[in-house]
């Protein structure tokens, strides 16, 4: 069976699931060695019966009282202590070191969980070098990443199995994460509180790239977008300036709304809509004319841009890398 | 000051006319009359037997639906919001319509029997428990007919459940039919607890308690405690709904969480109310067929006790995401790893029984002994959820799915069906088919093993739960569709049991006053038995009355043949908390309407406030008064008597 991207029992790539991991790996093999034992007890104690009354004749077995067999319970607790006491211990210190966010991070991630796509915030003390983008995280290898989550509408959980359990995002208070990627590589993060009818479709991708990559990355993220250059192009700018931009923001544009993903790096992502269709231009102007179809629910309206529209508006996204 | 009415009850034997005696004075009125006004407490039994049994199937089409929805990757029979509509009203019709309910059925049926009493300390009260809940079911299920079923899964999550992002009526259906239905459970709590300490037969002193006794009474004194927090709960949010208060909007100062504080520390008690009378259902039934008496019954009874005490301190492990301090998190994983060791007595006393007994296979024993087995890998992957990090990655993904319903069908639908075949010859005097019985323990067994056990991997390998569909990530698909097909034999075999019971109804075999040579008091009775179940009041001398003679006891003998007449009106007899001495003469009430009246007020005035149509609901109010005030309308015939020692 292939490794999920969302399994957490195979592969751990950050510091905290790498702690997590084999407490779950000790809790579970006790688990299936307990339910063996039991099972195979309960069989033993079954088959002991009196096998010349398969008709079930109850009344024709006599009644005993049998041996007083307390010990079987005194037995039985003394055995099951152990690994609970072992649990218990191995719980309390895993906790006490993956549970609170490291005091200096290397970076801050400021994460609104919405209905149902998650905004990504850089922080910086620079404000020229804070920006906002959409779903797609990136982090330096290696780096303490604090997060902190907010939900700007209902309660939403923020997971990423390969680097780190769930810590909700929850109206009115700041929960405060941590990841740490130990390895380079995309990793698929997923809402995982109930949130409405597209919780389904609410995943983001962390991906953790050696800091000279990052830096790269932040860099052309932190440029504004780029003017058009053809004539079609330009249609599309004015097009998604007027339309796109009641909702969403190009930065160096007029399309300057925050209720809905920043897109001016949206070519920059490898998916659509927090993980629900690949990004490419085929599957972008489906979202744009359809996305009522592709996610029912959702908060984009449906475009009924002419074809015309639709290529002058593709064309004008496809330059926004 | 009245006088009071000094009288010693007759001590004699039973003989036909004082049977005819008290059957004039104890049976329901015919027709439509007794059944619109009966305070029986077997017919009320069966009536939640019944509704409850409706409910889990129409919960279980419900769940196979869904389960065809997500048989493959990315289908679309259902919309998101039919899916969502479903998946919770399934939650709320299972654990709050099918699991309680069937439960306060069989304890409703049997308390009394197993007591020795000739009812429930408040027949009126019962009667009321149950239009309460057929009522609150109704008025739910009305909501989810009219597509305006609850879409907030059964824990129902603020700020979602709010009127900002859910408009409709689905929220205020819910939230005031829960507050509805708490009334049911808690009327039905009080009557439990007062009929343990009040109206058992002389000399069932606690130690002697059947440990079904011991599991419903420990339930309901957790329900007393913690169905207020939910009411409470529930009810804030219609307010913040309906008029914009702010118990639960951060806008305005309101706190998300505390509704899942007041949700969840009502919810976890809950939990064990719903599996500890169960589990007394297994260690009552069990011995039966092994030949001897419950190993540990000391020990049985105290870790009952025990696991609902711990069970008030682990609500928060259901919050271990929510960003709560460390340390909080540390004190509830703690408890929620120790809650495993008062389980595990049971665990090891059912176990010890068979191996030190001498196991009779019979349907019921099925259901029974396979519980065992359902009940510990529902537990061990409770233990797990337990551990805070593993919890981290394992919470709200399939293993916890996988898990509830381990402890939900393992822990309930098992011994609930195993308690249907055990006692279904005493409600109607005849047995259920035992080779359709087969068929139906195995197709049920096989069916919710195949659906259930692989959906633990499901989880592990990261799918989240409440999905209305999914990518197939790593084998989702291919466990998802295994999933789907045993959820399909399980309901076969539901089907079988229900075939069986309709079947057995007029075919079973005639099954005699004690079938299974069971050792308790419901057995020396009749079947089904006569409406003031015992002739003269039985006094109770072991924990097996009806096996002494085998078994022998420390003292003397149990007297079932000779006793308290109480023939002069409808009377049982009041005994004292601990060691059940003889108090006092209970009379007891007749056939009422004022129990359905008082639902039927109930009703209209939740649909007034459902409908913010205010004057209806001020006449539900006026309903409710003048039927209360006809329920406590002094009558003579009500007056107690003073001791009763004899």
């Amino acid at each position: 069976m292939t490794a999920s991207p969302l399994g957490y029992l195979g592969h751990a790539a950050g510091v905290r699931a790498q702690a997590i991991l084999p407490l779950t790996w000790f809790t579970l093999s006790v688990s299936i060695v307990v339910c063996l034992i039991i099972g195979a007890m309960l069989w033993a104690a079954v088959r002991r019966g009196p096998r010349n009354n398969a008709g079930g004749d109850v009344a024709s077995v006599a009644v005993e009282r049998g041996p007083n067999g307390t010990r079987w319970i005194s037995v039985g607790l003394a055995v099951s202590a152990v690994p609970l006491a072992i649990t218990l211990i191995w719980t309390m210190i895993t906790l006490a070191a993956i549970a609170g966010p490291p005091s200096n991070p290397d970076l801050v991630l400021d994460i609104t969980a919405r209905q149902w796509w998650w905004e990504v915030q850089y922080d910086s003390p620079q404000p020229s070098e804070q920006f906002t983008t959409a779903n797609e995280i990136h982090i330096p290898v290696g780096a303490r990443v604090l997060v902190r989550l907010h939900a700007s509408d209902v309660i939403h959980s923020f997971w990423v199995p390969a680097l780190s359990g769930k810590t909700d995002a929850i109206p009115g208070q700041t929960n405060a994460t941590w990841i740490q990627a130990g390895a380079a590589g995309r990793y698929l993060g997923q809402c995982s509180e109930y949130c409405g009818y597209q919780h389904a479709h609410m995943a983001f991708e962390v991906v953790a790239e050696p800091q000279a990559e990052f830096d790269r990355w932040r860099a052309s993220q932190l440029a504004s977008a780029a003017a058009p250059s053809t004539d079609s192009q330009s249609r599309g700018q004015a097009l998604v300036e007027y339309r796109c931009g009641l909702c969403h923001r190009v930065r160096g544009t007029d399309a300057g709304a925050v209720m809905a993903p920043d897109l001016t790096h949206v070519m920059s992502r490898r998916t659509l809509a927090a993980g629900t269709l690949l990004n490419n231009p085929g599957n972008l102007a489906g979202w744009i004319e359809n996305p009522q179809a592709l996610k029912p629910g959702n908060q984009m309206p449906n475009q009924f841009l002419s074809a015309k529209q639709l290529s002058d508006t593709l064309a004008y996204l496809e330059t926004l890398k | 000051m009245r006088q009071p009415d000094f009288r010693t009850p007759v001590i004699g034997a039973d003989s036909v006319s004082h049977e005819a005696r008290l059957l004039s004075l104890w049976e329901t009125s015919p027709g439509l009359k007794g059944f619109l006004a009966t305070v029986d407490h077997k017919q009320i039994g069966i009536r939640y037997i019944v509704t409850a049994f409706i409910f889990l199937a129409i919960g279980g089409l419900e769940a196979l639906v869904m389960r065809m929805q997500l048989a493959g990757p990315n289908l679309s029979l259902l919309t998101p919001e039919q899916y969502n509509q479903l998946f919770s009203t399934h939650g709320m019709t299972m654990i709050f319509l099918y699991a309680s309910p069937i439960l306060s059925g069989f304890a409703n049926y049997l308390w009394p029997l197993l007591l020795g009493s000739r009812d429930m300390a408040f027949p009126r009260l019962n009667a009321l428990g149950y239009w309460i809940y057929l009522a609150s079911g109704l008025f739910l299920y009305a909501g989810f007919l009219t597509g305006n079923g609850p879409n907030d899964g059964w824990f129902n999550y603020v700020p979602y459940a709010s009127r900002d992002f859910n408009p409709g009526l689905n929220e205020d259906f819910y939230a005031l039919g829960m507050v509805f239905l708490g009334i049911s459970t808690t009327v039905g709590a009080a009557n439990f607890v007062v009929t343990a300490f009040r109206t058992r037969a002389p000399g069932m002193s606690v130690n002697r308690l059947p440990i079904l006794v011991w599991g419903t009474l420990t339930a309901s004194i957790a329900n007393l405690i913690v169905v207020p927090a939910v009411s409470l709960a529930f009810f804030l949010l219609w307010m913040d709904r309906q008029f914009g208060t702010h118990f639960f909007d951060p806008a305005g100062g309101g706190q998300p969480l505390l509704w899942q504080h007041l949700f969840w520390i009502f919810g976890h008690p809950w939990v064990y109310a719903i599996v500890l009378p169960a589990m007394g259902m297994v260690s009552d039934g069990l011995p039966v067929f092994c030949r001897r008496p419950l190993v540990g019954y000391s020990l049985v009874a105290l870790s009952t006790v025990a696991t609902m005490i711990l069970g008030f301190g682990v609500w928060v492990h259901h919050m271990f995401a929510t960003g709560l301090p460390a340390l909080g998190l540390a004190f509830f994983s703690g408890a929620s790893i120790v809650i495993t060791l008062p389980s595990a007595v049971a665990v090891f006393a059912w176990l010890a029984t068979i191996w030190l007994g001498k196991p009779v296979i019979t349907t019921a024993f099925l259901f029974f002994s396979s519980m065992i087995l359902l009940f510990v890998i529902g537990g061990v992957s409770g233990f797990m959820t337990a551990s805070v990090p593993v919890d981290w990655q394992l919470t709200d993904t399939y293993f916890v799915v996988a898990h509830l319903h381990y402890v939900l069908i393992g822990i309930n639908v098992f011994p609930v069906v195993g308690a249907t075949y055990f006692w279904f010859p005493k409600m109607t005097g005849r047995k259920l088919d035992e080779r359709l019985g087969r068929w139906n323990f195995w197709t049920m067994f096989l069916g919710f093993n195949i659906a259930f056990l692989p959906m633990h991997l499901t989880g592990l390998l990261g799918m989240p739960r409440r999905v209305y569909t999914y990518n197939d990530y790593g084998g989702w698909q291919a466990l998802n569709l295994i999933t789907s097909i045993g959820s399909l034999v399980l309901a076969i075999g539901v089907l079988l049991f229900f075939i069986n019971v309709i079947r057995s109804l007029r075919l079973g075999a005639p099954a005699g006053k004690n079938p299974w040579d069971a050792p308790t008091l419901e057995w020396s009775v009749s079947s089904p038995p006569p409406p003031y179940n015992f002739a003269v009041i039985p006094t109770v001398a072991s924990r097996h009355p009806l096996w002494e003679g085998r078994l022998g006891t420390d003292g003397g003998l149990s007297s079932l043949d000779r006793g308290m007449l109480l023939d002069s009106g409808k009377e049982t007899i009041g005994t004292s908390a601990l060691d059940a001495e003889p108090d006092m003469v209970l009379e007891m009430p007749g056939d009422s309407f004022a129990p359905l009246a008082l639902a039927v007020g109930l009703a209209v005035t939740f649909v007034g406030l459902l409908l913010r149509t205010w004057p209806a609901a001020g006449a539900g109010g006026v309903i409710v008064a003048l039927a209360i005030l006809a329920w406590l309308w002094p009558r003579r015939e009500l007056r107690e008597r003073e001791p009763a020692h004899g």
